[in-house]
């Protein structure tokens, strides 16, 4: 059982990444913060069940996803499309291979992905719909395997490691969207 | 959870780069048994164009990961820990420690 009087000390050094996916996951500063102070507020109170020894960052997520779910998801406003598209399996690989042509090289796609901005990562995550964009976040941006993400989600490891194939590569469409719109790539006979 | 697969040899036999890429994100994720990813990984010993196609997933993980972050800004730090002092002097005052707790 946890001192809560160690909260702090303990839970205050997540902010920075908790924050990070409040954003991702709201979309909208004002809300992030909200988020935020709401789950750390409620990671206080219920303290005294955390586990000594247990994984505290874990722990922080799974109450940050529960709170986002349950008041502050975009579908309670807005509805959004609830399943992505299904592409193939190294989507942006094989498109920037075809785009860029074989004599290039493999170079000229890693130069691809040096030119992609943040915003543009912010933003191809944020496009993903909200359960595809839970998992890919856990997964890829703050690195839970996939049993923690089970528990974080509450959602069998199945369908956990089914939203992170298919949000990775929904994810790598937009990248790719976002490339072509900005001319890092050709659009003439992309996205096929 | 490590992942078991039906379909990749199981005896220590050869994968092709069909079942290597449909293992590429569990090998990627460290989340293979050692037998399976040895399977993959003498794969790759053998196969530059996989070998290419995974140094781009894995350097796109990367990009994704280092570009995504934010910084706290200054006034939700305060805000927090303001709520929490609040919330700890709140909870002192309802449940005030025993005289004999210390």
């Amino acid at each position: 059982m946890a001192d809560q009087a160690q909260f702090s000390d303990m839970a205050m050094g997540h902010m920075q990444a908790l924050y990070t996916a409040a954003l991702r996951m709201t979309r909208n500063p004002a809300d992030a913060e909200d988020l935020v102070q709401e789950t750390f507020l409620k990671a206080y109170r219920a303290f005294a069940s955390f586990e000594e020894g247990t994984n505290l960052r874990a722990w922080l997520y799974k109450i940050l996803t529960n709170t986002f779910i349950n008041s502050y998801r975009a579908a309670k406003r807005r509805p959004e499309k609830a399943d992505v598209e299904d592409v193939e399996d190294l989507y942006l690989y094989h498109r920037l291979g075809e785009l860029q042509g074989p004599a290039i090289g493999r170079s000229a796609e890693d130069q691809v992905l040096d030119r992609i901005t943040d915003d543009e990562v912010k933003a191809a995550i944020e496009s993903l719909p909200e359960s595809f964009r839970i998992a890919v976040l856990l997964a890829d941006v703050e690195g839970f395997s996939y049993k923690e993400i089970a528990g974080i989600t509450e959602v069998p490891i199945g369908t956990v490691m089914s939203r992170i194939h298919r949000g990775r590569k929904a994810l790598q469409k937009a990248l790719l969207d976002y490339a072509m719109g900005r001319g890092l790539v050709a659009s003439t006979d992309a996205g096929r | 959870m490590t992942v078991g697969d039906d379909d990749m040899a199981s005896d220590g036999s050869e994968v092709d780069c069909r079942q290597s890429v449909e293992r590429l994100y569990h090998y990627l994720d460290g989340e293979l048994t050692d037998e399976r990813r040895r399977c993959i990984q003498r794969h790759l010993d053998e196969c530059p164009p996989c070998v290419e196609a995974f140094d781009f997933e894995a350097e796109l993980r990367q990009v994704i990961a280092n570009r995504c972050k934010d910084h706290v800004p200054p006034a939700l730090l305060d805000r927090v820990r303001r709520a929490l002092d609040e919330e700890a002097a709140t909870s002192r005052s309802t449940h005030p420690p025993a005289a004999s707790s210390r």
